[in-house]
């Protein structure tokens, strides 16, 4: 089997669709059709294309699997239309994903879309209607097009309307396409002509059977042919009566299919469920289209009389499932994560034990496991477990009381588990996630919140016997914090796992730098969804051979990256700053600020950040990987990234209506020069009396350059090389800034918290951070426009600010061009942050409220972003005399920098 | 029926590598780019590689053979940007003829020397075809979705001239490459068959897309399956996927390719992906490395390199690739 292709017709939009013996029907969406709905024509023809783009979007979000799109009207440019039309919707991911069906009776019109369109699309149709000479070329266009093509059973004669007529002009068309036109076979669809049934005239009475006849043949003796219609024709003459065409469709359409029709064009709205046709109408209607009975027809319309005006009754299935047991009705709400009924159904569940306990050991552990179950299984996603753990948060608090009641109830966990973010740092996200999924898995959490220090650390998991200590940073700084903690836990002979994890760790970091300090099991976890099978394993009774397993692969991985690095080259930092990046300051573009010194912005609109937002980072910080706006589509995680987005739109909304949180800025652009190569002297600026410059003082950042070994040619950058020397006599300019959106932010985390509502705790946090981020590309904006004003004229849209297309930077300490911390207090003490807007620096110097950015603005049209890389010992020297610090203490500063000697 | 598919039925062909890379180290100057020829040209031409099959055409002609002498079956012509979309920033729309016809004759004359010497081993010449620098399903501005920059016609009339020169200066295979937007390789597949068709004549084709990134999709958003439903209407010699990723990353993309199609299959890879920096700086070794896996699993029938490789990659590529079986195609049941 391995080396065989089915010859199955396979089309395509942005993804694939293949029409297999298992697919059943694949269902066409007809609302694109000016000929069909009076709505599309009517928006084509005011030239609404959002709304016309949203009845595409309709039929894909309601499962049209291709969709027809058809602009035959006299009133049109029936070309230009197309081609527009087809234009937008290639914009439009979420609809171009399916194949387009390019519908027309002209030619020109078919040509125009087949000529848009990137994926294979269906052409409907062409026929011998006008001959065989047309016909060939047709489909020879339709070919080399690309594209897989409706036969109508028509020809020179006319339309077939027997049984015979159609085989006969099917088989002719099918002989020709495959034999003369080398047509592959399988891109043959034939639509054999659906006809109205039970019009009270004989001719019309056998239309739906000789349609089922037809289909057949033409499955049986034209091999990979397919078979499609449309499907609403055959009731044309109930036109009103919705009872009966929606039983007439489903039993046409149940029975086409099983004589071998594939595809179809049907209006889902007008469908019954063939099961659910009550028997007499099914009779009747069946009666019909296989022309059982003479007074068919007329049996039918009796019947129709009796059901005439009567309105279908719309059941709601949304609250089916409050009918099903009391234990299937907790799995569905933790499943789902609906935790209307929770306490209503842990009540009833609580009276039907002995023990208030046996409601969490039974019924909401049975729930739980389904969730871990669908979860590990890749069938769950994360923001839908943590949703399910707020369920259960719920029934646990509810049930407490009478636990506590008892003397003896106390619950039994998998295990305890210390969670802490390091000192110094402030972010929790990630952790969060960790401890409300394992928290999901029956593990007890002890978490000690942001900035412990690790003294605290290493007693409370002494007092509380825990079986694992898990930490976590964002911040590099945090990284010698863990280092430092696993020290101490070797000392203080630990022997329980640590477990690391956050944005700055990795697997290389874990192996090199904290394994070689603590004899037993270190692991890096950077997954909620591993965490729980890592934690899993680690508790196991018999977890020798697991904890062996990381040991030695760590071991492996730690002398391999040590080989590796050696291989790396480096030069001088004194080459290094000869190799630097040479502008020509003598004709580059210096742009003097409109307006100098600081600024502050106290309480900053909010709102319009929203579109500032960069999604991606958003959806990552839950674990759904993925490019905004791409990822709510996403096959696997779209769904899940959809419900994230609609959850943290409405706090967005609520935070923006309540005034929820609070955004601060700060920033200034000053006079500044690069001196000694590599340090940028800058000058505060005070306005006197007549608006003239004062300058006050002069600061100095300090950049680190890098000393990797170039190919020739390229420089070794350092972010001073920005910026004009003194020596060149120009006078340059450097901004300064810092943005925080998160006031605020953690009394609503606790509020949320309080109400064990984790899932929403968590959100805010994240929400704060992408707000931050928009706040500082809208900060950079507005200087670059208003008051740097070196490039008023620029206009681009999100997409492109988070590509960074505009020219200059905002690098920030701590990040690749400048990863060292301590530059943040130089701009702390230059702008004075924390008077000013309040935002304080950790011991670790991360920032408070974690919400915030600050950094640089360079504006040079030449200035880029880079990544430091390694340095060696000699700039080390040079940069602890610049800063005037001790070697050591730079050395632990700059350490996840220092070249391996 | 071309040699090629003799070939390609008994071995694993060997592609080339990057063609670019190779220039870098001649460090021509504008003055180099210009030759005699265009010495007073208006417009700059420093970075019109295409045109040193003109003004160095020695240089194109040592690349070739370095390539060959490393062990690759078929050579690439320098004709990428060759195309009157791609030569308008060069205002040399009128050379395009030309450009093609030279560049294929130059690499042909390489190949037929090395035929010459070992007759058993035929060597080949694939007519480059790049995706031109515009697209014609993507608008470039995002306040007007429905605005295209080139329609397929003009890139049918564009492609059809530069398929044209190439088969006029005796290439052995078209290679439509580095795609995109599907639909520039529409364009381009609908005026090979239409030249095809007027000179009544055959020659093989191969369609190489690109995926852009780890999103597994091409740039104009296609999978893998979409695309490779795109492009198979015609009978092509091979498909498969070049540049933006190393070969490691392309693979489980090429493991589905080849489940899925018909034809036979290529791979030129980078030199994995850049550094900070921007360069490759995957070496031969590694890359070898990575490229067995691609045999062990039967994957491939041409395998070659893209931006960042040179003939130490393709010579460490060759040794490995004689050592396998090429893939077996894949037959209707």
């Amino acid at each position: 089997m391995l080396n065989k292709i089915n010859r199955y017709l396979t089309l395509s939009g942005l993804e694939p669709l293949v029409v297999t013996p298992e697919s059943n029907f694949i269902n066409i969406g007809e609302r694109t059709n000016v000929t069909g709905s009076r709505k599309f024509l009517r928006l084509i023809k005011d030239e609404k294309f959002d709304e016309a783009l949203e009845v595409a979007r309709h039929q894909v979000e309601g499962g049209a699997q291709i969709i027809d799109v058809n602009m035959d009207e006299g009133m049109l440019d029936g070309v230009e239309a197309m081609t527009t039309f087809l234009n937008l919707i290639a914009s439009e991911p979420d609809i171009s994903r399916v194949p387009i069906m390019i519908d027309s009776s002209k030619w020109e019109i078919i040509e125009a879309g087949l000529q848009v369109v990137q994926g294979k699309s269906v052409v409907n149709s062409i026929s011998l209607k006008e001959g065989e000479a047309e016909f060939i070329r047709q489909a020879k266009l339709v070919k080399r097009y690309g594209a897989a093509v409706i036969v109508m059973a028509f020809d020179e004669d006319g339309q077939a309307d027997t049984y015979q007529r159609r085989i006969d002009i099917c088989n002719r068309s099918y002989d020709i396409l495959v034999n003369q036109v080398n047509f592959k076979p399988q891109d043959i669809i034939f639509d054999p002509n659906i006809f109205p049934v039970a019009t009270g005239m004989d001719e019309h009475r056998k239309n739906a059977l000789d349609f089922f006849n037809a289909t057949k043949w033409i499955r049986e003796n034209l091999p990979y042919a397919n078979v499609s219609g449309g499907v609403s024709n055959v009731s044309f003459s109930f036109r009103g009566n919705d009872t009966v065409r929606e039983a007439m469709h489903s039993a046409f359409l149940y029975h086409a299919i099983q004589n071998g029709m594939n595809l179809g064009i049907v209006n889902p709205a007008m469908l019954e469920v063939y099961d659910e046709i009550p028997k007499d109408l099914l009779d009747c209607v069946e009666d019909v289209l296989f022309d059982r009975r003479d007074d068919a027809t007329e049996r039918l319309l009796e019947f129709a009389e009796t059901v005439k005006g009567q309105k279908k009754q719309e059941d709601s299935i949304i609250q089916e499932w409050r009918n099903d047991t009391l234990q299937e009705r907790i799995t569905h709400a933790l499943v789902k994560g609906i935790d209307v009924f929770i306490i209503e159904d842990v009540e009833e569940a609580r009276k039907s034990v002995s023990r208030p306990i046996e409601v969490i050991e039974g019924h909401l552990m049975i729930g739980m496991n389904v969730v871990g179950d669908l979860f590990g299984s890749g069938k769950m996603f994360l923001p839908q477990v943590v949703k399910s753990a707020r369920v259960m948060k719920k029934a646990v608090a509810y049930l407490q009381p009478f636990i506590e009641a008892e003397k003896d109830g106390k619950v039994e966990f998998a295990g305890k588990i210390l969670m802490a973010t390091v000192k110094g740092d402030v972010h929790d996200i990630g952790k969060n996630i960790v401890s409300v999924v394992l928290g999901c898995n029956n593990y007890e959490i002890i978490d000690l919140g942001v900035m412990v220090p690790p003294e605290k650390i290493i007693e409370e998991a002494k007092k509380q016997q825990v079986d694992i200590i898990g930490l976590s940073g964002l911040i590099t700084p945090s990284l010698d914090e863990m280092v430092y903690v696993s020290k101490e836990m070797e000392r203080q002979d630990f022997n329980i796992p640590l477990m690391v994890g956050g944005a700055t760790t990795s697997r290389a970091h874990s192996a090199v730098k904290i394994a070689p300090n603590y004899n037993h099991t270190v692991i890096h976890v950077n997954d909620a969804s591993r965490a729980v099978t890592v934690v899993g394993n680690l508790l196991k009774k018999d977890n020798k051979v697991y904890k062996e397993q990381i040991r030695e692969e760590y071991d492996a991985f730690r002398e391999q990256f040590l080989n590796r690095s050696k291989k790396k080259e480096y030069i001088s930092i004194e080459a290094a700053r000869k190799n630097k990046f040479k502008i020509d300051w003598n004709t580059t573009e210096i742009v003097k600020p409109k307006q100098l010194g600081i600024q502050t912005i106290q309480d900053f609109d909010i709102r319009k950040l929203e579109t500032y937002i960069d999604w991606s980072p958003f959806f990552r910080s839950w674990d759904l990987h993925g490019k905004y706006p791409n990822i709510l589509k996403d096959k696997v995680v779209g769904k899940q990234a959809s419900e994230l987005f609609a959850d943290a739109k409405i706090l967005l909304k609520r935070i923006f209506d309540e005034k929820l949180l609070q955004a601060k800025a700060i920033f200034g652009l000053f006079p500044a020069n690069s001196i000694n190569d590599d340090d940028i002297e800058v000058s505060s600026v005070i306005l006197n009396e007549e608006k003239n410059l004062m300058n006050n003082k002069t600061y100095k950042f300090l950049t680190l350059r890098q000393q990797l070994k170039k190919r020739e040619g390229a420089p070794n950058l350092s972010l001073a090389d920005f910026i004009a020397p003194k020596t060149s006599g120009k006078q340059d300019y450097l901004g300064c800034f810092c943005v925080s959106t998160g006031f605020g932010t953690q009394e609503l985390a606790e509020k949320f918290e309080a109400n064990h509502d984790d899932y929403n705790s968590i959100m805010i946090k994240a929400l704060a951070d992408r707000l931050a981020e928009a706040f500082a590309e809208y900060l950079h904006k507005h200087v670059r426009k208003d008051i740097w004003a070196y490039n008023s004229t620029e206009n681009f849209s999100n997409e492109e600010l988070i590509k960074e297309s505009y020219k200059g930077i905002r690098p920030a300490p701590g990040y690749p061009a400048c990863p060292d911390h301590l530059e943040k207090n130089t701009i702390w003490k230059f702008l004075k942050v924390e008077e000013n807007i309040g935002v304080t620096l950790t011991e670790s110097l991360a920032m408070w409220p974690a919400a915030s950015v600050s950094g640089y603005y360079f504006a040079n049209k030449e200035a880029k972003y880079f990544g430091l890389g390694k340095i060696t010992e000699d700039q080390l020297i040079d940069y602890s005399k610049r800063r005037n610090i001790n070697i050591d203490e730079a050395r632990k500063l700059l350490n996840a920098n220092l070249s391996p000697s | 029926m071309s040699k090629i598919y003799q070939a390609i039925q008994k071995r694993i062909l060997v592609l080339d590598g990057a063609m670019g890379t190779m220039l870098q180290r001649y460090n021509f100057s504008e003055e180099d780019f210009r030759g005699k020829r265009f010495k007073d040209y208006p417009t700059s031409l420093k970075g019109n590689n295409d045109l040193l099959s003109l003004t160095q055409p020695n240089a194109i002609a040592d690349v070739h053979h370095k390539y060959f002498e490393a062990g690759a079956d078929i050579v690439e012509t320098n004709t990428f940007s060759s195309t009157s979309i791609a030569m308008a920033d060069y205002n040399m729309e009128d050379l395009v003829y030309e450009l093609n016809y030279e560049s294929a004759k130059i690499a042909k004359q390489v190949a037929d020397e090395f035929s010459k010497q070992n007759p058993d081993k035929e060597r080949f010449v694939a007519g480059s075809i790049g995706p031109t620098n515009k697209t014609a399903s993507l608008s470039p501005d995002v306040n007007r979705p429905e605005y295209r920059a080139i329609t397929f016609n003009e890139l049918r009339i564009a492609y059809k001239l530069q398929i044209e020169a190439l088969i006029d200066g005796g290439v052995d295979v078209l290679l439509v490459e580095t795609i995109f937007d599907t639909l520039n390789a529409k364009a381009a597949l609908f005026a090979i068959d239409e030249v095809l068709e007027e000179r009544n004549m055959e020659i093989p084709i191969m369609v190489s897309g690109t995926i852009t990134d780890a999103s597994g999709r091409t740039l104009s958003g296609q999978t893998v399956e979409a695309f490779l439903t795109s492009i198979s209407h015609i009978p092509l010699l091979s498909v498969g996927f070049n540049c933006a990723l190393g070969a490691e990353q392309l693979k489980p993309y090429m493991q589905r390719l080849s489940n899925k199609t018909e034809f036979f299959t290529s791979a030129h890879p980078n030199a994995g992906l850049p550094n900070a920096f921007g360069e490759y700086d995957q070496t031969p070794e590694q890359m070898q490395l990575l490229i067995e896996d691609y045999l062990k699993d039967g994957l491939i029938n041409i395998i070659g390199g893209c931006c960042g490789t040179n003939p130490e990659h393709i010579k460490a590529i060759a040794d490995v690739a004689k050592n396998y079986e090429p893939r077996q195609l894949k037959v209707y049941v």
